[in-house]
């Protein structure tokens, strides 16, 4: 457990988005619980890479376009944004293929770095293991 | 043992909600607490008290809103998610316009930091969905 | 730090068994509750890889939940252990977290 009242919240993203809302509904927790100064992570698999994908355009279907959010969660101090490397393998994808999101910090001259780090599988199960709080979308 | 539920679908098309219920029970039984209950997504529709299944069904809300009454558990609907599925407290309902309220007994409106806050102080939040 | 990971999908129409599975480590438990129960019969696809499962993992499946598909524990892989949600709780209590899969 972590020190005093801070806790290690993980947040499970495992399908597309678009399809259904788990994915904006998700985004919507992370961003209300930014302010509650907990350790934060975000965690993408299986279809859940697809929220990341760069080139999002909902015009066609009449929904809401939230995956530019996802590129402002840096100033919401939200930077770990963990993506399994084999979930992007077994859909065709690359790091390429995905949205650059970085954040500013304030520790190194406000240098950008990035906030997705990509995982393997054995990776990922660590990350579930060393958090206290899992909430699965 | 303080113990934090969390239901993200709606009664009957999913069975998360019972499973949900029948765990909240068993955590009351074997003399745990509830810190909350929280429905997000779909499972905000557990709390309108306009339901109304067939009488050898059983009665979701009404379960729900029994075990509110019986053991004073805070049942918490997730306001962002509840406007967009239709469910309104008064204060709610005057504030958009609306004719009427729905929400059932024992259930509360509010936000999202009410999922969080049951994250830091439950020992365990365990997540029911589909 | 052990894990309860809960996987509710029929692992012969979805991935999140297959998923949880893949992401279990040494000394946790998955609990199969819902449509998951199906998953814990014997002589499926599945039951080798389970099997297997069973040296670094516990598994365990929700009996009212057996019970309702017309299944029952005589045609459980060996070593799955059933429990009702009593016992469901205190697995969520005897290890450190509980992570769906959904």
């Amino acid at each position: 457990m972590a020190e005093g009242s801070t806790k290690k919240f993980l947040y499970i993203n495992r399908k597309a988005p678009h399809g259904s809302i788990y994915a904006l509904e998700s985004l919507e927790v992370v961003l209300i619980g930014a302010a509650f100064e907990q350790d934060v992570s975000l965690a993408f698999l299986d279809d859940g890479v697809f929220q990341l994908a760069a080139g999002q355009d909902t015009s066609g279907i009449g929904s809401k376009n939230f995956s530019k959010t996802y590129r402002a969660l840096g100033d919401y101090e939200v930077r770990k944004l963990y993506v399994e490397r084999e979930s992007l393998a077994e859909r065709g994808l690359s790091e390429g293929d995905l949205m650059p999101i970085t954040y500013e910090d304030e520790d190194d001259d406000y240098a950008e770095k990035p906030s997705i780090h990509l995982v393997d599988r054995a990776e990922m199960a660590r990350l579930i293991r060393d958090a206290d709080v899992v909430l699965s979308f | 043992m303080r113990f934090g539920i969390v239901v993200n679908e709606g009664p009957y098309t999913h069975q998360a909600s019972d499973t949900a219920y029948h765990f909240t029970k068993a955590v009351l039984a074997g003399g745990h607490e509830v810190f909350r209950v929280f429905f997000y997504h779909d499972g905000v529709n557990n709390g309108t008290r306009y339901t109304v299944p067939p009488q050898d069904d059983r009665n979701l809300q009404k379960l729900w809103s029994e075990l509110a009454e019986q053991h004073g558990i805070d049942l918490v609907v997730c306001i962002a998610a509840a406007q967009r599925r239709g469910i309104l407290d008064e204060s709610e309902a005057r504030r958009h316009g609306k004719s009427g309220d729905n929400i059932a007994p024992g259930f509360r409106i509010s936000g999202l930091g009410q999922l969080i806050e049951a994250g830091i102080e439950a020992d365990r939040l365990v997540v029911f969905g589909d | 730090m052990p894990t309860l990971h809960t996987v509710n999908k029929s692992p012969f129409e979805r991935s999140a068994m297959a998923s949880c599975l893949n992401h279990v480590t040494d000394g946790d438990s998955v609990l199969m509750i819902e449509d998951a129960v199906v998953g814990a019969r014997k002589g499926t696809a599945l039951a080798d890889d389970l099997r297997d499962r069973q040296r670094t993992c516990a598994l365990y499946v929700l009996g009212p939940d057996l019970v309702a598909r017309g299944l029952k524990p005589d045609d459980l892989i060996e070593g799955i252990t059933v429990v009702d949600y009593a016992g469901f709780v205190d697995l969520a209590a005897r290890n450190m977290r509980v992570c769906a899969w959904l």
